[in-house]
């Protein structure tokens, strides 16, 4: 029985090795990525594509499902000095990669490998994201995104509302009509979708986040958040739950706020532009939805909207070979032909102006199912972003977008008063920057 | 007096240790030196450098209302699971051991929980308790909003209880059952030509005789709460809703891997393994040496 075993894994071996024997020349470097399911699966395409595109170099893609468990999982392996060559790494850890010392800035890597890149065709709202100070790329921008505002059209429609909503004011008459026509959840809502209700909501209204310019000025930052108008928005989601106006769904309840939007249960959603593919493959038949920016209280002047998603960080320690994979691999990705197919697939936007502009051109947005997703791009450039609109700079800032989560479902579940959840958020999340400052003493922003 | 064997080569013996020396310096003292270490120092995350800290990481830990919140509900966690599934075990062991109709079936069937993997149970108790879909949530039909574990504390907390008091049923039962049968059946059939009905002869007999056994499972039980309930939460709640449920080792992952404070978190795997050291030498000192009846 053993025997036979062994016999067979052998014959396995030799097998794959036989037929792998070719690829030998190649030189394999690794790229993991925090995205499951379709998206997934289209970053799966990608590196096959990638692999069949040429011959020098072979890209193996791993998922770590998540962005918080692929940064775990980098840092676990970069102290192991077993690191993949690539990392994706989203919005809220650029700081902690700046810091870290462990990556080879993208700029350096394309030029030490012979590839000329126009850096300033990058979006703007995508390079002062991760970009240095000095507007130097670190990262190689991937699949960026913002957030949007979803809604059944069916619904809206029913209780006589054309178009778009443009105002919470306008959400929460909608939100009333839908719930007195019998709709049992107006608003689809999400304690942990800070990114979208908190982060977002301030970028738009031209809010403080932290001091320092949302911590760009420095690491001596502390949060203001439990100071500006997301207290009354905060108090605006209690009101709206208390009424059952806005419905949470999570993970946790057994349903997504995604998941209820595509069912057709819940009539408006937020979520990122990145979804817009998703959904649309997966709302129920017949079901008719669009897309449109997060509203805007009424008299508010609207700006930009963040920057969202992730970029791709090359890391220390491969080889030299490894890293002109790595570059081609980059420059595979800024292809036109590679950027669009991607940015259709998805829904993230194209990162580049000339990519959008040869996507507008084309008419790429001007029918369904593409219909709306240049909205995205609208809101990213609503406005040239300002002091709290270009990106927020903090270290640590997983922590920080958790003590949100739990400000905002101690109030919504637990009846904790607006103004203390967010004091008591605001007090351990400074806690968390002063504990990040020293971590780092003496260093500065790159 | 005593007669000692000693080996003449003095290099032997420490070879012969070796494998088992090298196993518990690699698996343990090396991480828990690692740990200590990381305890004093600010560690950066990516590596590459720390700075001395002294004793501030315990300081802010135990500055922490968070913190204390978390241990007392560690606490409560320990005493209700343990309670629970002692308790139980202990009446199905009774049942087990009067011989009643199928004993031996349901002496391997109360074994089987022990043998699942508490992420894999938690997963199915998730569904169970799901409150819009699981079993458990069909009583939101009759009485809406009466369950729900996604936005009340309570209830997720109860919910992360009940599926780590199961898991331990099994294990409990075996050693209850195991004492109980050695007892000798002369005592018990002696208090009961005495006339004790059999609830008298378990209170006043069975339970004091298997004393031992009973303080065994109770500080395995504790130590078992205190480390094993990660895998359950993590699956169940992952620690939420608004932190209530979690306990100091989900606590401690939370704030080293997902937080990126290594030292904060080593400082609180610290003050664990102290805690757990504790209970260990209760056990050896104290309950070993005064909990016999021989």
């Amino acid at each position: 029985m053993t025997r036979t075993r062994l016999l067979s894994a052998a014959t396995t071996i030799a097998a794959l090795a036989l037929a792998t024997a070719p690829a030998m020349a190649q030189t394999k470097f690794e790229f993991w990525y925090g995205l499951s399911g379709d998206l997934s699966e289209r970053i799966l395409d990608m590196c096959k594509t990638f692999n069949e595109s040429q011959a020098d170099y072979e890209i193996v893609c791993v998922s770590q499902e998540t962005y918080e468990n692929n940064l775990q999982n980098t840092i676990a392996a970069f102290r192991a000095n077993k690191q993949p060559t690539i990392t994706q790494i989203s919005d809220g850890g650029t700081v902690d990669l700046m810091l870290s010392g462990a990556y080879v800035p993208v700029r350096q890597l394309m030029e030490e490998n012979g590839y000329d890149i126009d850096w300033s065709d990058y979006n703007s709202g995508v390079s002062s994201y991760f970009a240095t100070s000095s507007g130097e790329l670190l990262a190689m921008p991937f699949n960026n995104s913002t957030a949007m505002f979803y809604y059944n059209t069916d619904a809206l429609a029913a209780v006589g509302f054309e178009g778009a909503p443009q105002t919470w004011e306008q959400v929460e008459t909608i939100a009333r009509d839908l719930k007195a026509a019998g709709y049992d959840c107006p608003i689809a809502f999400d304690p942990t979708g800070q990114w979208q209700w908190w982060e977002q909501f301030s970028a738009i209204h031209n809010q403080p986040i932290a001091s320092n310019g949302n911590g760009y000025g420095g690491l001596d930052a502390t949060v203001e958040f439990n100071k500006g108008k997301f207290v009354d928005q905060l108090s605006w989601f209690k009101k709206m739950y208390d009424e059952g106006l806005l419905v949470v769904k999570s993970k946790a309840t057994g349903e997504t706020a995604n998941d209820a939007f595509i069912n057709a249960k819940c009539q408006m959603s937020s979520s990122s532009i990145a979804d817009h593919g998703t959904i649309g493959k997966q709302a129920i038949e017949g079901m008719h939805w669009d897309v449109t920016m997060l509203p805007v209280w009424e008299g508010t002047e609207r700006k930009n909207s963040l920057v969202g998603g992730a970029a791709l960080w090359t890391l220390k320690g491969s080889d030299a070979e490894q890293y002109k994979g790595a570059a081609a691999f980059y420059a595979f990705l800024a292809t036109p032909k590679q950027a669009e197919w991607w940015s259709t697939v998805t829904g993230y936007i194209p990162v580049t102006n000339s990519g959008f502009e040869a996507m507008k051109a084309s008419g790429f947005y001007d029918a369904a199912p593409y219909k709306g997703r240049e909205l995205a791009l609208a809101s990213l450039s609503f406005t040239p972003p300002t002091e709290y609109t270009r990106g927020v700079r903090l270290g640590n800032f997983g922590a920080v977008r958790k003590e949100i989560q739990d400000a905002i479902a101690a109030v919504l579940f637990n009846n904790v008063p607006v103004q203390q959840a967010l004091d008591d958020a605001a007090t351990r999340s400074n806690e968390v920057l002063r504990k990040f400052e020293a971590t780092y003493p003496g260093q500065a922003l790159p | 007096m005593e007669r000692r064997a000693f080996y003449r080569n003095p290099i032997l013996p420490w070879l012969l240790l070796a494998p088992q020396l090298i196993l518990v310096l690699v698996f343990f003292y090396w991480p828990t030196s690692q740990a200590l270490f990381w305890a004093f120092t600010l560690e950066q995350p990516w590596g590459g450098g720390n700075t001395w800290a002294g004793f501030n990481n315990f300081l802010s830990l135990f500055g922490d209302t968070r913190y204390w919140a978390t241990v007392g509900r560690s606490a409560f966690y320990a005493i209700a699971a343990t309670v629970i599934s002692m308790g139980i075990a202990l009446t199905l062991a009774m049942f087990v051991d009067r011989a009643l109709k199928g004993t031996r079936l349901f002496q391997s069937v109360f074994v089987w929980p022990y043998a699942i993997a508490a992420p894999a149970a938690g997963v199915a108790f998730r569904f169970i308790f799901a409150p819009e879909a699981g079993l458990i949530g069909a009583v939101n039909e009759i009485w809406p909003g009466i369950w729900n574990p996604a936005t009340n504390g309570f209830h997720a907390l109860g919910m992360v209880i009940v599926c780590h008091a199961w898991l331990g049923i099994g294990y409990n039962f075996i050693f209850f059952l195991a004492a109980l049968q050695m007892l000798p059946k002369s005592l018990s059939e002696a208090g009961a030509m005495d006339g004790a009905r059999p609830y008298r002869r378990m209170l006043d007999l069975q339970l004091p005789l298997i004393a031992p056994t009973v303080f065994f499972l109770l500080i395995m039980n504790l130590i078992s709460s205190f480390t094993d309930s990660f895998g359950l939460i993590d699956v169940m709640t992952e620690g939420g809703p608004i932190n209530a449920t979690e306990v100091m080792v989900y606590k401690l992952y939370v704030d080293g891997f997902k937080g990126l404070d290594y030292s904060g978190a080593a400082a609180q795997s610290i003050v664990l393994m102290i805690l757990v050291i504790a209970l260990t030498f209760i056990q050896f000192r104290w309950v070993e040496k005064r909990v016999h009846y021989n």
